[in-house]
């Protein structure tokens, strides 16, 4: 599984990251958190909003932080439904 | 959903209670329990403080709430879409209007702007939004009617709503499609289907409380410390001091406020309380809007973050155009009033 941040490094990003980690931690998931900092590339996602969090190129959140328990259910989410 | 209600109405009685009797409140604490003189200047520093601050922070938590519900019916996503395929002008006063409503953060400013850009919406349109956007926001709105009235706050709405109109229609106009950075066009956007998730109104409601949460955790201090200045000027700085300097008959003062602005980054929340007692002591009311646009809408950091998007002669055109507007729209009211 691959995991991005998408932001510029704003305030809610670096929260954003944090509280994936800590969520990821939780469920037992080892995966590396990859960080998207380059517009360009955030761009390319076709988000206007940030932070964004992204499983295997698909977005998942945008526009805000989730807390930790919302994060493990989208992440819990996802890999049920087998995308990831 | 229906205890949800019963606590909002409690939680609004009680705010509707503190918020009238503030003045007896104030008074009581003051001159009962302080046992402070009534003429000294200091007493009127700190009935100044003790009144103001939680008159502000009530009127703040109410407006944001309602505000945060109203922005969870919009979205940048659902404003491309509406300002997709407009023309300039109309393009522009649209853009303009959903720039107040649709929820912003300044750290989102580039991949709004990419995300407008890329999907064909025209410069001066895009424009248009970025500068009314940060420009008329509910905290300054709320600041300006609780300490000036509601005639001031719509004022303000209104010339900030037409500087962003006419600054994005003449930037338009320039066609200054060039003086944007080459990869902007190259973009090849990626197709996003996150779902616009449905919403109920109680997930409004808890939109409403979270942006309260959010908006008054970052501007508490900023208002505590602004309405501190503003306190000990109004106690202690002689009144008509500011005329000469800020007053009408100082022409040269709105064009020296706007300069002095620019580079200012304060949010509304800090600089309004400090905006007030200058217009106490003497400064026009144009001199004082002009002063506050350029701070708010005008911000140096905010620029410096666009110059990752756009080339230096458009970012000085940009500041350029807007900082004229601001300027006459500070000549008009020092004119009129």
């Amino acid at each position: 599984m691959i995991i991005k941040v998408l932001g510029s490094g704003c305030a809610n990003c670096k929260t954003l990251e944090q509280r994936t980690i800590e969520a990821m931690k939780q469920m037992n998931i080892t995966a590396a958190v990859e960080k998207v900092t380059d517009y360009q590339q955030i761009a390319s996602y076709g988000i206007m909003r940030t932070p964004g969090l992204v499983l295997d190129n698909k977005i998942v959140v945008q526009g805000r932080v989730p807390t930790v328990d919302q994060i493990r259910e989208i992440l819990q989410q996802e890999i049920a439904s087998g995308i990831v | 959903m229906k205890q949800k209600i019963g606590i909002i109405t409690g939680l609004l009685i009680v705010w509707l209670a503190l918020y009238s009797n503030l003045e007896v409140i104030t008074d009581f604490l003051v001159y009962s329990v302080l046992q402070l003189e009534r003429t000294s200047p200091l007493t009127s520093v700190i009935h100044f403080f003790i009144y103001e601050v939680p008159k502000v922070l009530l009127l703040l938590t109410l407006i944001v709430f309602f505000v945060g519900i109203i922005r969870s019916y919009f979205s940048p996503e659902r404003t491309r879409t509406i300002l997709g395929g407009k023309k300039l002008f109309a393009g522009n006063v649209l853009a303009s209007l959903l720039g107040v409503v649709t929820p912003f953060c300044s750290c989102s400013a580039i991949p709004l702007f990419l995300g407008f850009v890329e999907s064909g919406i025209p410069l001066g349109v895009t424009f248009s939004f970025l500068i009314a956007a940060p420009m008329i926001n509910e905290v300054a709105l709320v600041l300006l009617f609780g300490l000036f009235g509601w005639k001031t706050a719509l004022l303000y709405m209104f010339t900030g709503l037409l500087i962003a109109i006419v600054s994005g229609y003449i930037i338009g106009r320039l066609k200054l499609e060039r003086y944007v950075e080459d990869w902007v066009y190259q973009i090849k956007a990626g197709h996003n289907d996150l779902a616009e998730e449905q919403r109920t109104l109680s997930d409004r409601i808890d939109a409403g409380i979270e942006s309260v949460k959010e908006i008054v955790a970052k501007v508490w201090v900023y208002i505590v410390v602004g309405i501190a200045i503003g306190a000990v000027v109004h106690g202690y700085v002689p009144e008509d001091f500011m005329a000469s300097i800020m007053g009408k008959s100082a022409w040269w003062s709105v064009p020296v406020s706007v300069l002095i602005g620019i580079p200012m980054y304060s949010n509304a929340a800090g600089i309004i309380p400090i905006v007030q007692v200058l217009l106490e002591k003497g400064a026009s009311l144009g001199t004082v809007l002009a002063f506050m646009m350029s701070v708010i809408g005008l911000s140096l950091p905010e620029t410096i973050i666009l110059k990752k998007v756009l080339k230096l002669p458009l970012i000085i055109t940009f500041v350029s155009i807007v900082g004229t507007g601001i300027i006459t729209v500070g000549y008009i009211f020092n004119f009129v009033f």
